[in-house]
């Protein structure tokens, strides 16, 4: 259990590494540091839950990988969908408990577009994630379950704070 | 099943979790919001937040697992009184390697902040932050952790489906609520702020 953790510890450094290159806009617009920690749990918990649903299916036997198997593209939308449901959530959310708490210069448009932005594409790369990590886990006769939850989950972990920056980078 | 009937499925189970986080991350992200100015004060402590709040959901959330699969196969008994041995040698693991798993952090962002010489607040100063909010929402989180989800077990909920959500919102919150604590109380010890 310790290397991994240790190892895990590492990969989460990499995401601070990318908050501390936009350390000082993050700092000057408080919605967006509000943003922070409900982009990296909402990012991890969609790999989480699909990673944890995907490797039932492959327990169960009724999980192929090709594009068409419907467990897979099921799956797949659900993610997207629910991404598309929840960082509005996360945008306008961030934005009103800031402006309740203390000053926000930014539009809630502005940070709605971030959000949203980077939460739909974190959508679809937390599936191609997913989906490499359970499919290698298969290859290397490894238990999906102990595996490829927490390897994904960290990975969008640290996708999401980079998306997140990409996303600031372009509407802020 | 088709596409469609697995799609809305997996949406119906994952909504509720994802709610939950979501009211986690955003009183989480209010209060990092009221830490601008110790987080400006402590240089290197924002490259340590993600590292720190995924300990806690690593590290409690493989505890919640554990105990849930303890309880299906009968091993522990959903009460806390009577200190099961398994259940204390689970908790005081998780204990240790969420303490390991923080000072790791603090001391491997001080050497790659260092060797990067980008601005970083002095290794006693992160040790000590990382010590102090690990060891805090370390116990919160073990204690969190064990009564909902034997409360859980005992009213007939499954305790696998309780513990994501119930880690990653608990573990959010207390995680930086803590970690201002920590700031603040390392700042009274070794001056500064």
């Amino acid at each position: 259990m310790l290397p991994v953790l240790l190892l895990l510890t590492l990969v989460e450094l990499g995401s601070g590494l990318v908050l501390g290159r936009f350390e000082s806009t993050l700092l000057r617009y408080p919605s967006l540091l509000v943003l922070v920690p409900v982009t990296i749990g909402t990012a991890g918990n969609l790999g989480s839950i699909l990673a944890a649903r995907l490797s039932t299916a492959f327990h169960l036997g009724t999980l192929s990988f090709a594009p068409d198997d419907e467990t897979l593209a099921g799956n797949a939308l659900a993610t997207v969908a629910l991404a598309a449901s929840i960082f509005p959530l996360v945008g306008l959310g961030a934005w009103g408990l800031s402006s309740l708490t203390g000053s926000t210069s930014l539009s809630p448009w502005t940070v709605l577009a971030v959000s949203l932005s980077s939460g739909l594409s974190l959508a679809v790369l937390a599936v191609l994630v997913t989906v490499v990590a359970t499919y290698t886990a298969y290859r290397l006769e490894l238990d999906p379950d102990d595996v490829v939850i927490p390897v994904v989950t960290n990975t969008c972990d640290v996708l999401g704070v980079v998306l997140l920056y990409f996303a600031v980078l372009v509407f802020v | 099943m088709t596409i469609d009937e697995v799609a809305v499925e997996a949406y119906r189970e994952a909504l509720p979790a994802l709610g939950a986080s979501l009211v986690g991350g955003l009183l989480a992200g209010v209060v990092l919001g009221g830490m601008r100015s110790d987080l400006r004060a402590v240089e290197g402590l924002l490259v340590l937040v993600p590292a720190l709040l995924a300990t806690r959901g690593n590290v409690y959330g493989s505890l919640g697992a554990r105990l849930a699969t303890g309880l299906h196969q009968g091993l522990i008994e959903p009460h806390v009184r009577g200190g099961d041995r398994r259940l204390r040698a689970a908790a005081a693991a998780a204990l240790v390697n969420g303490l390991v798993a923080s000072l790791f952090a603090a001391t491997a962002a001080f050497a790659i902040l260092s060797l990067l010489a980008s601005p970083v607040a002095e290794l006693g100063r992160l040790i000590g932050i990382a010590l102090v909010a690990g060891l805090l929402s370390g116990i919160t989180l073990v204690v969190v952790v064990v009564t909902v989800v034997f409360a859980g077990y005992r009213r007939g909920y499954n305790p696998d489906t309780l513990v994501g959500p119930l880690v990653t919102t608990t573990g959010d919150v207390f995680g930086v609520l803590f970690l201002l604590i920590a700031v603040r109380t390392v700042a009274l010890v070794l001056g500064g702020i």
